[in-house]
């Protein structure tokens, strides 16, 4: 590994994913990100769910907690409240973030608490086996739904605009630089920003649609993600089966959580310590 | 100018010979050995693109620029 980075890692690899899982590419750019950031690892603190992609938390060296599924932000949000100073990031999959955690993600986006997200989306619930989420494609097959699935699915960043975040970007393991770049900007965003990072599961979801090995996976994100800039100028037609990636929302003047935290205990105790 | 090289190592007992080098590298530089790992065959040909280590998702290529040539 390399040393600029390996100061952010807890010396225990290799780690659980499974050959090719896009979750080991996310990591080695989130890594980057924080190396960018020079940041002090004392002065930061990882929180993820459960999941494979949660599992991260097991090998970054940081303050860590690998708490319960789908309840990352409300322990993040804690830390947070009682601790300001310090710079939180979190990890959750699809599964965790959206469907059992996405009530703890609406509300989190609306608050706009300072907090780095960092979702990796595989599109399924791959530690338990391949159950479709919520955010597993129509017509995609899961072991929930072998014939596949008939619920439409959500588009994350567009359910985290809607719900008031103030930092929404999104990219994918192949435009590795790219998500590096967006954790950067969205570190640097003072509120709750949310970065979906397309991730890839070749064991759970490619074995059952036609993509068990990962350079398919690969190729396929290469093909479907595409620069908003780009994406914008596509017609319908085209933009069928493409998703943009870039920042997506930014909100600079929305009131910051934990300053407004900081303000109500001012007023109510007069100024008076 | 002087034509840069590099040295490409894989740390063969982290990989999992997922291919995902093999198959992004842009020249060419590794072959497979039997059980799938990727060896580093042609560092000669490296560019320093970086794009290895990018995709790898168990941090064991790294490609280094060489020093003195
Ligand atoms: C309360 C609770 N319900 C269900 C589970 C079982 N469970 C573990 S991981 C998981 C899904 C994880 O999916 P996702 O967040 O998409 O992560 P991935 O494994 O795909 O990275 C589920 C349902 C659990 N651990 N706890
Ligand atoms: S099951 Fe899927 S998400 Fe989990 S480690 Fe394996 S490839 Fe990655
Ligand atoms: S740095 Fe680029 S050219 Fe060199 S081995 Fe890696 S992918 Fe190939
Ligand atoms: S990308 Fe990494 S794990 Fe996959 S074959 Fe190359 S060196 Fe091995």
């Amino acid at each position: 590994m390399k040393p600029e980075y390996e100061k952010y890692f807890r010396n225990n690899l290799p780690h659980i994913w499974c050959a090719g899982c896009g979750h080991g590419i996310v990591m080695s750019a989130w890594a980057r990100a924080v190396n960018q950031l020079g940041l002090d690892k004392d002065q930061c603190v990882a929180i993820s769910g459960i999941g494979c992609s949660s599992r991260i938390t097991g090998y970054i060296d940081m303050h860590t907690m690998n708490t319960t599924h789908g309840r990352a932000l409300t322990f993040a949000t804690g830390v947070k409240m009682a601790r300001p100073d310090l710079n939180v990031f979190v990890f959750s999959g699809d599964g965790d973030g959206t469907a059992i955690g996405g009530n703890h993600f609406i509300h989190a986006c609306r608050r706009n608490i300072d907090m780095t997200v960092v979702l990796m989306n595989n599109n399924i619930y791959g530690m338990t086996g391949g159950q479709f989420s919520p955010m597993t494609p129509f017509g995609k097959k899961a072991t929930t739904c072998p014939y596949g699935s008939i619920d439409r699915s959500f588009d994350m960043a567009e359910l985290a605009k809607g719900a008031g975040a103030t930092f929404v970007a999104r990219s994918d393991i192949f435009h590795a630089k790219h998500l590096t770049d967006m954790i950067v900007a969205g570190f640097n965003h003072k509120g709750f920003s949310i970065i979906e990072a397309v991730s890839s599961c070749p064991i759970s979801y490619g074995r059952r649609n036609g993509t068990p090995d990962p350079r398919d996976m690969m190729d396929n994100i290469k093909e479907m993600c595409v620069m908003k800039a780009a994406y914008d100028k596509l017609s319908d037609e085209e933009k069928a089966n493409k998703i943009p990636i870039g920042i997506l929302q930014q909100i600079d003047d929305a009131p910051e959580y934990t300053s407004e935290y900081e303000k109500l205990v001012e007023r109510v105790q007069g100024g008076a310590k | 100018m002087a034509k840069k090289s590099y040295d490409v190592q894989v740390v063969s007992k982290l990989c999992k010979a997922c291919g995902l080098c093999v198959h992004l590298c842009p020249k060419n530089v590794f072959d497979r050995a039997k059980d799938g790992r990727a060896v580093p065959a042609r560092p000669e040909d490296c560019i320093g693109c970086g794009t290895c280590e990018l995709h790898c998702p168990d941090f064991c290529v790294e490609t280094k620029e060489k020093e003195g040539e």
